[in-house]
């Protein structure tokens, strides 16, 4: 989750301060973000990303204030490998 | 005229809320547990400030979800009279009874200080005590107050006069230094459509007694009180 493009990210230009501060001065915009780690099971791969998907928009992020990407690995089960 | 005072695990100005209403106003008040699927016959339902489920997330994100918002989303859509008081105005906008999110302060800081507040509907039953264009002196206390909406929203808030309360300095004048965390068109109050549902940062509870500074804020629920009385009487 990043905050939207218009909106304030008074968190981001901070960091980008820093940065500054630290020599780091090509840094043109920092945008501080949320990062989710979900664990589930999922038939596949399409499914996986509709869950994930619809996740984000009811409940992982707010609309009105967040832009949200998601990626979806596939993790095989211990069980699997018996 | 029946106050209910949401309490959610993390709730903090519940007990304000109902001493203003029970102690300084006089009127009848129950506090209504977040797991509770019943408003037990309230007239006006208080979301008061705090961090209600630590906040996790965002700011009223996980609230929206007590069974007592379900009850609280019905009473609304019925014209029923729901009141947000800082994190109940971040809770009201996560639970879609209000447009808008409220983000970050621009200063990154906790923010716990006197403003003032112009009233910029007096017609409401949250507001009626109040004269036109009056100037109120009302404590914020959030570290996440900043009001935002995009601009296709803001302007209809703005076309329908559903801004409340706005930040002005002791004059009433509408500038950017008296805004306190950045919020657009420095908006500290917002209402929506119908006039029922009140969602405001700044807290009316912690200004209700002289002893506290000032009693502002006691004129909002007087005119909430008041308002049901009128209905009675007529």
């Amino acid at each position: 989750m990043t905050p939207k493009p218009v909106v304030n990210d008074p968190q981001g230009i901070t960091v980008k301060q820093g940065l500054a501060t630290l020599g780091f001065r090509e840094v043109e915009d920092v945008r501080v973000g949320k990062y989710i780690e979900v664990n589930m099971e999922a038939e596949n791969m399409h499914e996986a990303r509709e869950r994930v998907e619809a996740m984000c928009r009811q409940l992982l992020a707010n609309h009105v204030i967040e832009d949200f990407h998601f990626e979806v690995d596939q993790v095989v089960h211990r069980d699997a490998h018996r | 005229m029946k106050f209910g005072v949401v309490v959610f695990p993390g709730t903090w100005s519940d007990r304000d809320c109902g001493w203003v209403i029970d102690q300084v106003v006089g009127a009848q008040l129950q506090y209504l547990w977040h797991k509770d699927a019943d408003l037990k016959g309230s007239d006006c339902v208080i979301l008061p400030g705090g961090f209600a489920y630590g906040d996790y997330l965002r700011t009223g994100a996980i609230a929206r979800f007590a069974p007592v918002m379900q009850e609280i989303g019905e009473f609304a859509d019925r014209g029923g009279l729901v009141w947000g008081i800082c994190n109940g105005f971040q809770i009201l906008c996560e639970a879609g009874l209000l447009p808008g999110a409220l983000i970050r302060n621009a200063s990154l800081e906790y923010r716990c200080e006197w403003t003032h507040l112009a009233v910029e509907r007096t017609d409401l039953a949250f507001t009626s005590q109040c004269a036109e264009r009056e100037v109120i002196r009302v404590p914020i206390s959030h570290g996440e107050g900043s009001y935002f909406a995009d601009p296709a929203v803001l302007s209809r808030l703005e076309q329908s006069g559903q801004v409340v309360f706005r930040y002005c300095d002791s004059g009433g004048r509408v500038v950017p230094g008296a805004n306190p965390n950045g919020s657009l068109h420095n908006i500290a109050g917002i209402v929506n459509k119908r006039g029922n549902v009140l969602g405001m940062m700044p807290h009316p509870e912690r200004c209700a007694e002289p002893e506290l500074g000032g009693a502002d804020g006691l004129k909002l629920f007087r005119s909430v009180a008041g308002g049901a009385l009128k209905v009675l009487v007529s």
